[in-house]
């Protein structure tokens, strides 16, 4: 079973030397406990394109993220874990790492 | 009511959560579990009239809601696919934890899992646990039966599409967990207890009841915990003074104007057993625990005039430490009152007014204060404020009277 952990900032590029230490120390926890899957940092949300190729012509192209919000995704990561409750403490972990709120949410 | 009616409504209550616990074990689904289960007692509902209730009603039930279940699952013919999840989630053998290891036990943790709304773990745990249906419980707190049901079902697929687990928490996460199942049956207790919304009765026994019965169920799942029998004896202690609590015209009476003889004593005699067996074990209390041995000081009196206040502030200290509430120390500055004197209570409650002044409790004290040290203008006030902010038909019967009683 996989879970996305979405990183909430309402900053870009604002992750310390000591987050960074705590993020690296905790990925190879992680690794080490067989629940890395991917990990990643995200640009600023405005360095975003929205695209839409549903119609007939050409792809339609607009700068910017499709959702302005005071908050949003910094990073994420996707675990393997065997049920929610393990899903939680690594996130919890993770949390604590990065010094920022996640958002926990499962695969279909 | 026959007996068959009867047999029907007992073994309800025994049988429900075992027969959805075991289905949701079986197949790993809450709603195929649930829905097979009320099949099962539907069917017994019909039948049993006619043909008799079966030597081993529980056995019945469990057997008939399996048919159904699997009936189920082969009609929407994706069977390979529930089955083979069933296997990954549910088919793994239940880790040694040294606890008893009773499926409905491990429904109740899921029922009140962290990562549900409290308001969704209520609902959950009295449909799954108690067995209500999706109406009474939709009464039970005066929401939609609508909002209600799609509140259960969005909660039985975010439990199926998460995966949150069905089992008994490690030992090193049971005493938070178990904290926050005894959470979920004490605001049972107390939405019965201290009944919100103008139309509504000021006590509604039936929640209080089931409160009290699923505690009582936990207790024998968990006898070891202190915390269980804490909450289970403070429920029973405040139950027992149910019917002396709101006059004939609905009004609220104050513990020290009861008539101490309309209690019930088999409930306080139960109550005060449990606080004293938990006082033999020497271990500190929790909250729950150290509620009930206040409880028990109050009913131990019988005479409002002999409550033992010092033992009741001395309690409330204890519960200071575990508990940092603004409304732990709002009780005991009313406790206080009793053994210093209403103008040290009020000090200590003015101090409360930044977090408490939307509370209606913490005005209500405070107009009780200033009453008897006749500042009857400020009283008038406070009793204003409190009558506005109260939910509870009797408490506002209860505070209006007081308030119109102030001579001005």
């Amino acid at each position: 079973m996989q879970y996305l952990i979405s990183v909430i900032d309402h900053r870009t590029g604002s992750a310390t030397a000591e987050e960074m230490a705590a993020i690296d120390a905790f990925n190879e926890q992680l690794m080490a406990g067989g629940h890395w899957v991917f990990a990643g940092g995200l640009s600023a949300p405005s360095d975003a394109t929205v695209i839409d190729a549903r119609g007939d012509g050409e792809p339609i192209f607009t700068d910017g993220p499709y959702l302005e919000s005071k908050e949003h995704m910094a990073g994420f990561w996707v675990f393997e874990a065997p049920d929610l409750d393990v899903a939680l403490k690594l996130a919890a972990a993770a949390s604590k790492a990065c010094n920022r709120r996640l958002e926990v949410r499962p695969f279909l | 009511m026959s007996d068959v009616d009867e047999a029907i409504t007992r073994v309800h209550h025994e049988e429900w959560a075992r027969v959805v616990a075991s289905l949701t074990r079986r197949f790993g689904d809450l709603d195929i579990a649930e829905e097979a289960a009320a099949e099962a007692f539907a069917a017994a509902v019909e039948r049993w009239p006619a043909d008799g209730v079966p030597p081993n009603p529980g056995a019945w039930l469990t057997t008939t809601a399996n048919r159904r279940a699997i009936d189920r699952i082969r009609r929407e013919s994706k069977r390979d696919d529930k089955q083979k999840e069933a296997q990954m989630s549910y088919g793994e053998p239940p880790e040694p934890l040294g606890v008893i290891d009773d499926e409905r036990l491990r429904l109740i943790f899921t029922c009140c899992h962290p990562a549900l709304a409290m308001e969704t773990r209520v609902a959950l745990t009295l449909r799954m646990i108690g067995g209500l249906t999706v109406p009474e419980i939709a009464r039970g707190f005066l929401v939609q039966e609508t909002a209600m049901g799609q509140r259960i079902t969005r909660a039985k697929a975010k439990i199926k599409a998460a995966r949150i687990p069905y089992r008994v928490p490690s030992a090193e996460d049971l005493p938070g967990r178990v904290s926050g199942v005894l959470a979920v049956l004490f605001l049972v207790f107390n939405e019965g207890y201290l009944a919100t919304g103008p139309d509504t009765d000021p006590v509604r026994h039936e929640l209080t009841a089931e409160a009290i019965r699923l505690t009582r169920l936990i207790r024998v799942l968990l006898p070891e915990d202190g915390e269980v029998a804490g909450l289970l004896a403070l429920m029973l202690l405040i139950d027992a003074r149910r019917t002396a609590r709101v006059s004939a015209t609905g009004e609220l009476i104050a513990l020290r104007d009861q008539d101490r003889g309309a209690w019930d004593t088999a409930l306080v005699a139960e109550g005060h057993r449990l606080v004293r067996e938990r006082l033999a074990t020497r271990q500190p209390p929790g909250r729950y625990q150290i509620l009930a041995a206040i409880n028990a000081v109050h009913t131990s009196a019988r005479d409002a005039a002999d409550t033992d206040w010092s033992q009741v502030v001395a309690l409330y200290d204890q519960l200071v430490r575990v508990d940092r509430s603004p409304i732990v120390a709002l009780n005991r500055a009313i406790a206080v009152a009793e053994l210093d004197g209403p103008e040290v209570a009020l000090a200590t409650i003015d101090r409360l007014s930044d977090k408490l002044s939307g509370y209606h409790a913490y005005h209500a004290a405070r107009a009780d204060l200033l009453r008897r040290l006749g500042r009857s203008q400020e009283s008038r006030a406070a009793y204003d404020a409190a009558i506005e902010l109260a939910e509870n038909t009797a408490e506002v019967a209860y505070l209006s009277r007081r308030r119109d009683q102030l001579v001005s």
